[in-house]
């Protein structure tokens, strides 16, 4: 039975950087959740959340995203997505995230989208 | 020509660790009725997403409590009830806001019955004041009739 989550902390620059994989749900959020305030507590406001090995995320995960962006915006900063599978990317457009995050397709494009887009711009 | 409907029940103590378990069972039915693995995997999701609201909101966390799910196929379509007997609340007093407004509120919920009325064909809410809360789901199979 699958549910399992890990999340893998690391920087590029000045940008932080959480890879997250397997399955992010309403038990494993709370464990995505302190990664990201542990990065806010650090001043950290430009994340990256690297999502190639993610297989499944239902809305406590998506809300973990929600719950953080407006605060870090306001700080002048950004959390950009990557590297998302198609099954979860349909979650993520089905509510419309597309238009609210940047999504890209790999790290290094995040890490670009950093150096051209580090706010976000409606 | 009449169909046999085929039924499972599944009751779990209302835990979120329990969810990967609720996912395997909807996965394993939703295999049994023929549906392809993109389409499992909403309904995977959906039930996930009922069972979630009922151990947050109807339970507050209390795993001494139990959720049942309910799910029934036949040729036509496949029907899920997620019931508890928590107290009850009104979902969609909580799902009306844009993604945008719950962001700039800093709120990390209110997307759930959202993702299930997308994922699902039909969605009703029966509320038994004091005796129990049931969330009805349908989704039509859509097989080829000439299949």
């Amino acid at each position: 039975m699958s549910n399992s989550f890990v999340v893998e902390k690391s920087a590029e620059g000045q940008i932080a950087i959480l890879k997250l994989a397997g399955f992010l749900d309403a038990h494993t959020a709370p464990e995505f959740e302190a990664a990201m305030q542990g990065l806010i507590d650090e001043g950290k406001n430009r994340i990256i959340v690297e999502c190639s090995g993610l297989t499944y995320i239902s809305s406590a995960g998506l809300g973990v995203f929600m719950g953080f962006v407006e605060d870090i915006r306001d700080r002048g900063g950004d959390i950009k997505i990557c590297s998302l599978v198609p099954k979860v990317q349909q979650v993520f457009e089905l509510l419309g995230f597309h238009q609210l995050f940047h999504i890209v397709g790999s790290l290094p494009e995040a890490v670009q989208k950093f150096e051209h887009s580090p706010v976000w711009e409606e | 020509m009449a169909t046999i409907e085929k039924r499972f029940v599944l009751q779990v103590p209302s835990s979120t660790r329990n969810l990967a378990l609720v996912r395997e069972f909807v996965g394993s039915v939703g295999q049994q009725a023929g549906m392809e693995a993109s389409e499992v995997a909403k309904l995977q999701l959906a039930v996930d997403e009922a069972c979630s609201n009922v151990i947050e909101h109807a339970y507050c966390h209390d795993d001494t409590q139990e959720v049942v799910i309910r799910v029934s196929f036949d040729d036509a379509e496949m029907r899920f009830d997620v019931i508890d007997t928590g107290c009850c609340f009104d979902p969609h007093a909580i799902a009306q806001k844009d993604l945008d407004q719950l962001i700039a509120e800093r709120r990390k919920g209110g997307l759930g019955l959202r993702l299930i009325q997308s994922l699902m064909d039909e969605v009703q809410y029966e509320i038994e004041p004091g005796k129990k809360n049931q969330l009805h789901m349908v989704k039509r199979l859509r097989k080829d009739p000439t299949a």
